[in-house]
């Protein structure tokens, strides 16, 4: 039988930062191992900070997406029947904004996240870390953004600069409201 | 013909089972239908709800295959301030995974002074909150932008509901492991086949977050998130992380997929906001709405519901003349902050044409705007964030209907 939580020893009690220290705690949890933390850890920041070893082109990526992403994306990604990858570029002000890779998504990193993650969507996590490189380098260059032989790995995605980079802007609310006779009281 | 089949008909003809329509001879004489005359239904273990009972979510619009779909809570049904867990509405962007919590696991890493790995067992040993807190989706009322769209209040409204939802503070969470000085943000993740990640302020985070593992008094549904999950009061749905798996302390927002084109609110300038979070005072009538029907003149009591994502609803009022002129609602004990606030206002009906609207003002002084006032900032293209009043225009004929005025 185990001991209950508020019999576990002091020492794991303790918190690590002055902060924590001053609350009761519970010792609840055991630490987790270094696999676990990476087999979980696949998140990539806007920043492409924590992208792995690995690299692919274009070239690479194009057989890839044939076989794994067009039944969904359509054949080169922009066709309005399928869901849009690439195209729309310059539309978002328009009346009838398309939103793709290309015209809205503002960081490279954060597509490659997405992709390792969660495409492609009957199989997701599935691709190795050289084909989400390659897919990510065939979306960009069907995009106009890439080259099809520039090489894409930890060091040169961050570098590429999306179209949209600076299109995303902090929220503004309260921006709007009604009747304005309620301010008062 | 038999009770049901005769009510099925009802219902066909009438397109609505709600308040106000009197379907014509209900009187129950002593015939071989008679409850008082006969031996009633064996117990049951789980119980389920009278087979006269047809409420139902609805596939939403924007659904493209029953694993990329949403389901629309339906509003005009539901009573109270409390939606039925089995109504709740829900979006999945990978199907609703089926999991075991004796293998479920809670990984909390990064800028922690202690990363840890919780199994169920072992949040549910720590000390429980339970909150009553509205939770709606950002790409509610999204179709409506242009014109009058969905038919009924369910598909103009339904990407809201509201829950007991019960679990552990984040706080507690954190302030056990410890938190690193430097730290700003959590990303919180699913462990969905969608994988949706959130940036979340360490401020909100350690302020009301729950990871919650109860709804309305017994374990989440799956489709809401079992066993574990998000609930970030007062802010927009896709923050609240269902199939909860993994929350990572880190210095800065990640930008991830859903913290930006995942929530696109455009402008009429090409720009798009991002990192939106908090849900604005919003209100809808939900009886008389669209699809209903009103049985002829005479006293009606219209009621619906208001909420906001800055705390309490301080006043609802109703116009029954398109906006003309405005009269205060009853709202209904108990109002809570973040909350479903149901409210009620009794109505003569003259029998003639009108425009029925309701209109919320939160305890910051926030009023709700017109459609007009919205898009004369956001233009026609930012789907997100639509609280603008909505408008039923009761016909001659007693039908409801869905209308921009």
């Amino acid at each position: 039988m185990s001991r209950p939580w508020w019999a576990a020893p002091i020492a794991v009690l303790v918190a690590a930062t002055a902060a924590a220290a001053q609350l009761p705690t519970y010792g609840v949890g055991r630490a987790p191992t270094s696999a676990e933390i990476e087999a979980w850890d696949l998140t990539i920041p806007f920043d492409g900070a924590g992208l792995p070893p690995g690299s692919g082109t274009a070239a690479a990526g194009r057989t890839i997406y044939v076989e794994r992403c067009a039944s969904c994306h359509g054949e080169k990604g922009d066709d309005p029947k399928y869901i849009r990858l690439a195209g729309g570029r310059g539309t978002l002000a328009t009346a009838q904004p398309i939103k793709t890779i290309g015209s809205i998504w503002p960081y490279a990193p954060t597509l490659w996240s997405y992709i390792r993650r969660a495409q492609p969507v009957d199989e997701p996590g599935s691709l190795t870390v050289d084909q989400v490189y390659a897919v990510t380098a065939y979306l960009l260059h069907l995009n106009g953004i890439l080259a099809e032989d520039t090489v894409l790995d930890a060091r040169t995605l961050p570098q590429v600069r999306m179209p949209n980079r600076d299109g995303f802007v902090p929220d503004p609310r309260p921006d709007v409201s009604g009747a304005a006779r309620d301010k008062a009281r | 013909m038999n009770r049901r089949r005769f009510l099925t008909r009802g219902i066909a003809l009438s397109g609505s089972l709600a308040a106000g329509i009197t379907a014509p001879a209900h009187a129950q004489g002593p015939t071989s239908d008679d409850p008082s005359k006969r031996l009633g239904g064996p117990i049951r273990l789980y119980g389920e709800r009278s087979r006269f009972e047809q409420s139902a979510r609805a596939r939403s619009l924007l659904t493209k295959t029953d694993e990329f779909g949403s389901t629309l809570t339906p509003l005009g049904e539901t009573l109270g301030i409390i939606t039925p867990s089995s109504l709740h509405f829900e979006v999945n962007r990978g199907g609703v995974p089926d999991i075991d919590p004796r293998t479920h696991r809670l990984l909390i890493h990064g800028m922690v002074g202690r990363p840890v790995v919780l199994t169920m067992d072992d949040i549910r040993r720590l000390p429980s909150v339970s909150r009553i807190l509205f939770l709606e989706c950002q790409g509610n009322s999204m179709l409506e932008w242009r014109g009058p769209n969905a038919k009924t209040v369910q598909g103009t409204h339904g990407f809201t509901a509201c829950s007991e939802w019960t679990g552990v503070p984040l706080s507690l969470l954190l302030r056990e492991i410890g938190v690193q000085s430097g730290a700003g943000w959590i990303i919180a993740e699913s462990g969905d086949a969608g994988g949706t990640e959130r940036s979340i302020p360490l401020a909100k985070a350690m302020d009301d977050v729950l990871v919650a593992y109860g709804q309305n008094g017994e374990a989440l549904r799956p489709e809401n998130g079992y066993p574990l999950r998000l609930i970030v009061p007062g802010w927009t749905g896709n923050i609240n992380i269902k199939w909860l798996r993994r929350i990572k302390v880190v210095d800065r927002a990640y930008l991830t997929r859903f913290d930006t084109i995942g929530q696109p609110t455009l402008m009429p300038d090409g720009t798009a906001r991002q990192l939106q979070f908090v849900i604005e005072a919003k209100s809808v009538i939900t009886f008389p709405s669209g699809g209903q029907r009103l049985s002829g003149p005479g006293p009606y009591e219209v009621t619906g519901l208001a909420w906001t994502g800055r705390g309490l609803v301080r006043r609802v009022e109703v116009s029954t003349d398109g906006g003309a002129s405005w009269q205060e609602a009853t709202l209904q004990a108990p109002v809570l902050p973040l909350a479903h606030t149901r409210f009620r206002f009794p109505w003569r009906w003259d029998g003639r044409e009108t425009v029925l609207q309701s209109r919320c003002t939160d305890e910051t002084g926030y009023v709700q705007p017109t459609l007009a006032d919205l898009v004369k900032v956001r233009g026609l293209n930012s789907l997100y964030f639509n609280n603008a009043i909505q408008s039923w225009k009761v016909a001659a004929d007693g039908a409801v209907h869905n209308v921009h005025v």
